[in-house]
């Protein structure tokens, strides 16, 4: 009987950080925004913003090139499936959730790839020039981001002996306290990976439709209505997905054990507060630095790629 | 045993026999080409899903050997079919069931006497490969390596009035045979002077060799094999003969030949020879790395849409030789469940390649004859006209790709685990090494993609570059068949790698005395060492984003609408959109080639601003064939100059020859 409790208390944990999720997504979006209005001297829209442009996307008509295909159709359920699916593997409250231990950190980097591929492929559907463009800078972008971000996992996976995220974030938050230098190399090159990969300044602009710049939006140009808000939805769940991976390696202290009620609103209150502090952080770094041109893009992947092997030659040096 | 007391070496002897009758069928139905394509090779499908339940069989079984009354005086054929032989002939009978299905409606339209001889040198290919599987002592091995050799180059220079193919074919055949001489020379080493006897398998296995000795051999095995397979720097061979051979020619030759290249160097390394030293390991490691590199940096700037997917090969090649090179690495130091690891890795791999593969090559050959085109930078938007090729092709490309839930990420998983292991090696050196090349794979994995992003969107994406591509057609229902049977297999190997995982097991256990397992109970999660340390679930995966996008789907048009209006494409406002402002295949490649350009040789003539009528050429070329092939050719036409003088073509000067050659015997013997 006391399994039967135990399964249904993991599953609501898993269904309750499910929908938190996938609801608390576009707060976080609205809350970098609004931090960018603050330090620009703006007024902003307020933290809910968001949802309004959600809901009045889901209100219009979609609108479709006339030679789009079904892949095009289907591309913004895929790659919302795939990023909801991201969140549901990462411990964001709570540690030993079920799904988990279906796929670990290298499929969760299987999952970014997928909705990746899907959304390039969409972007070259329609045969647009701006849409090939965007397909192209998005996957040069990638396919250096991509290994950086898998050595940053190696090497928390290396000092956790385990490609599990929940058993990562036991032995990071759980254990006893020590400090790893190969983590600051690794957190370093992750804050990188993290601009590139959710389009953030200096890589990429989420605000702008400057023809000469834009990587993401050049892929979602001929995105309209339901299937660009699935798109927006799916793009605030990516970042809420990297800032929790980055919390759940660097800043582990807080997550609960599923199962354990007591802890649940201490946890959601970590949860909460680490949020905001690392939107405001990205809030300030796009306020303060600028664009890059994309040929520099490589470069300062490259070198987060660098930083990332290094943090995994550190970890090693250090323990020999 | 069994109701018939037939062994399965029996079978797969039978199997090779009867597709060499069926190829002389085939042969002597000329006339008629009809009965060739609707007959000859779907029999022969039947007969390589025969070989493959063979090799299913033969993994459970204990190793069954037959000795031929064929051969040398001393030294009759000796076949053996063990667990290793078996699981390659799963590779090979699976593989070649899809392809041959492909192959009777490919070859449809083809002349009678071209293809009575097509469908001889198709079967004796598929027999030479099975027999190389099947081989049990030097010379069967030979014998059979070099018809595989042999009847594969006919088939490459099948358009043999094309000056090209017959160039690519010539290359083939000779790296072919600098590899042949080099594996010859291999057992020469393994059979240690101990008479004809000796070439036999069983007896290098009971041999002793000096570690020297066996080092020796084991850089002949790896080069001779590595030549096959297209290892640097002996991969000119690949981009030339791929695009050059029938499509189902490059599937064969592609996904089935190239791993008996990887079975030979397996069957020496673990089998044939009884010690292994670390730095073979390094060595392979090593060779892997800068091969995988290579050949996907190369794919990402071809235009030939076969030479791109020969490129790809090249890079896959060189992750199973990566896997082999951990394989040896951990088996020399005693760790043998991580040996294991990354033994399973290798042969999951080489199953996967085999299907994806020969996916993504006969789809090249339907686009071929509906477009008669293999320049990419002459397609787009295939997937209005062949709805049916372009589905199919991307399951290969997602699999390629290594994307999850399909079969390429559960090998590339399983390697990387085995990667991330590894620390604890007693060597420091070879421990600091490991995790840089695993961030070379990662690398490797992430061009990947970016590959097969080109080449699907080039292709199938986007508007069409020529007006003739609005009649391209679907390829028809026995092409279709086959590349079914191809995906479908890549979802499998992808949806159930416990089962896959427990096959290879036999294998493992055969060749490193320990297997994998799977620690947690069920057939649903993959756990290749303990619980805790890792997991995968490609059906909960599968099932949770399907889960995820249906409701999704649901309740949008539920809750929402489902409206839908078709428009003019957007595109900033932009109204003069036409075909020929999207990326063309040298355009998508482009960033690839600026940033690693030293790798590059590239020759390219841009048109100005100011150009009336613009002209845009591009080459990018590999810098080894003139830094290691054009001096080496040199170097041969210099010696074969000097051999010349002595060769004037008069009898009585060779005649003169003879008389003193024989006078300086006299005198010295």
């Amino acid at each position: 009987m006391s399994n039967l409790v135990e399964i249904t208390a993991l599953v609501t944990f898993q269904l309750a950080q499910l929908l938190l999720v996938v609801l608390a997504a576009p707060l976080l979006t609205g809350w970098v925004s609004q931090c960018q209005c603050w330090l620009q001297n703006r007024s902003g829209a307020g933290v809910l913003q968001p949802y309004r442009v959600l809901h009045k996307l889901f209100v219009k008509d979609a609108v479709m090139a006339h030679n789009a295909s079904w892949l095009f159709r289907v591309t913004p359920y895929i790659v919302f499936g795939c990023m909801w699916l991201a969140a549901a593997i990462i411990p964001i409250l709570a540690v030993d959730l079920p799904f988990s231990r279906a796929a670990d950190v290298i499929a969760l980097v299987g999952v970014f790839g997928l909705a990746r591929i899907f959304i390039a492929l969409a972007a070259m559907d329609i045969g647009t020039s701006f849409g090939t463009m965007g397909a192209r800078r998005e996957m040069l972008v990638s396919f250096l981001a991509e290994p950086a971000l898998l050595m940053v996992l190696f090497t928390a996976s290396m000092i956790s002996h385990s490609t599990q995220l929940p058993r990562i974030v036991d032995a990071l938050a759980h254990h006893q306290f020590v400090l790893y230098p190969s983590l600051a190399f690794a957190a370093l090159a992750f804050t990188m990976v993290l601009l590139a990969e959710n389009a953030r300044i200096p890589v990429d602009n989420p605000n702008t439709h400057l023809e000469l710049t834009m990587i993401h939006e050049a892929m979602i140009l001929e995105y309209s209505a339901r299937h660009l808000a699935l798109i927006e939805w799916a793009s605030s769940l990516k970042l809420f997905a990297y800032f929790s991976i980055g919390i759940a390696l660097f800043l582990p202290y807080g997550i609960t054990e599923a199962g354990d009620w007591a802890g649940l609103p201490l946890a959601i209150l970590w949860l909460c507060l680490k949020l905001m502090l690392a939107g405001a952080a990205l809030a300030l770094l796009e306020t303060l630095i600028a664009k890059m041109r994309i040929f520099r893009v490589p470069e300062f992947l490259g070198t987060a790629f660098l930083l990332a092997v290094l943090g995994l030659l550190i970890h090693f040096l250090l323990k020999a | 045993m069994d109701v018939f007391s037939l062994l399965p070496i029996d079978i797969a002897g039978g199997v090779t026999l009867l597709w060499i009758v069926l190829g002389l069928c085939g042969l002597a139905l000329q006339g008629q080409p009809q009965v060739i394509c609707r007959v000859v090779f779907p029999v022969g499908a039947v007969f390589s899903l025969a070989l493959a339940i063979t090799g299913f069989w033969a993994l459970s079984a204990t190793a069954n050997i037959a000795v031929l009354p064929l051969g040398l005086p001393d030294l009759p054929f000796h076949l053996r079919l063990d667990p290793l032989s078996g699981l390659f002939l799963i590779l090979l009978g699976g593989a070649s069931f899809g392809v041959s299905l492909f192959s009777s409606g490919y070859f449809k339209g083809m002349e009678g006497d071209v293809l009575g001889l097509l469908s001889l040198e198709y079967h004796v290919f598929l027999a030479g490969m099975t027999l190389v599987i099947l081989a049990d002592d030097a010379y069967m091995f030979m014998v059979a390596w070099e018809t595989m050799a042999l009847s594969s180059y006919f088939l490459v220079t099948t358009d043999h009035n094309i000056p090209d193919t017959r160039r690519a074919g010539f290359l083939y055949l000779l790296i072919a045979h600098v590899g042949a001489i080099a594996i010859l020379l291999s057992f020469g080493v393994m059979q240690a002077g101990h008479g004809i006897g000796a070439y036999t398998f069983d007896a290098m296995r009971a041999s002793h060799l000096s570690s020297s000795w066996a080092s020796i051999a084991f850089l002949l095995a790896l080069f001779g094999f590595g030549a096959k397979a297209g290892v640097l720097p002996m991969h000119v061979w690949l981009p030339e003969a791929h695009p050059a051979a029938p499509s189902p020619v490059s599937a064969l030759m592609s996904g089935v030949m190239l791993k008996t290249a990887i079975y030979g160097i397996l069957r020496v390394t673990f089998d044939l020879l009884d010690v292994q030293l670390w730095w073979w390991g390094v060595l392979a490691l090593a060779l892997g790395l800068i091969t995988a590199l290579f050949g996907v940096m190369f794919a990402a700037v071809q235009v030939d849409m076969k030479r791109l997917l020969a490129y790809s090969s090249i890079e896959n090649i060189g992750l199973l030789l990566v896997g082999i090179g951990l394989t040896i690495i951990f088996h020399v130091y005693g760790k043998d469940a991580l040996a294991a690891l990354a033994l399973t890795a290798t042969l999951y791999h080489c199953l996967n390649h085999a299907c994806f593969k020969s996916l993504l090559f006969v789809g090249t050959g339907s686009i071929m004859h509906a477009t008669g085109e293999r320049n990419m930078g002459r397609m787009g938007g295939l997937i209005k006209q062949m709805p049916w090729l372009a589905a199919l092709m991307l399951v290969g490309v997602l699999a390629i790709s290594g994307l999850p839930p399909l079969n390429g990420f559960v090998s590339e998983w399983l390697l990387l685990q085995a990667f991330l292991l590894s620390p604890g090696l007693p060597n420091s050196y070879i421990d600091m090494l490991v995790p840089v090349a695993a961030a070379v794979i990662a690398l490797a994995a992430a061009l990947a993609a970016y590959v097969m992003v080109k080449f699907f969107g080039v292709i199938f994406l986007g508007q069409p570059r020529e007006a003739k591509l609005e009649h391209a057609h679907d390829a028809g229902l026995w092409e279709r068949a086959g590349m079914v049977w191809l995906a479908l297999a890549c979802v499998v190997l992808g949806l159930a790698p416990v089962f896959v995982v427990q096959q290879i097991d036999p294998v493992s256990q055969m060749l490193l005395g320990s297997h994998l397992g799977n620690a947690a109970a069920g057939w649903m999660m993959l756990t290749p060492m303990d619980t805790e340390r890792a997991s995968y679930s490609p059906v909960y995966f599968l099932l949770a984003v399907l889960g995820v996008m249906l409701v999704t789907a649901w309740l949008v048009h539920h809750y929402y609408h489902g409206r839908l209006r078709r428009g003019p494409a957007w595109d900033c406002g932009f109204p003069a959109q036409n075909a020929r402002m999207q990326d063309t295949a040298e355009g998508f490649g482009q960033p690839i080639r600026r940033i690693f350009d030293p790798f590059f040789k590239i020759e390219s003539v841009l048109p100005t601003a100011f150009d009336a009528q613009p002209k845009y050429h591009a080459l990018s070329e590999d810098r080894l064939w003139y830094l290691l092939y054009l001096p080496m050719k040199r170097l041969v036409e210099k010696l074969s100059g000097w051999a010349s003088v002595l060769q004037h073509g008069h009898i009585h000067l060779y005649l003169t020859y003879t008389f003193v050659t024989l006078i300086v015997l006299l005198i010295f013997v």
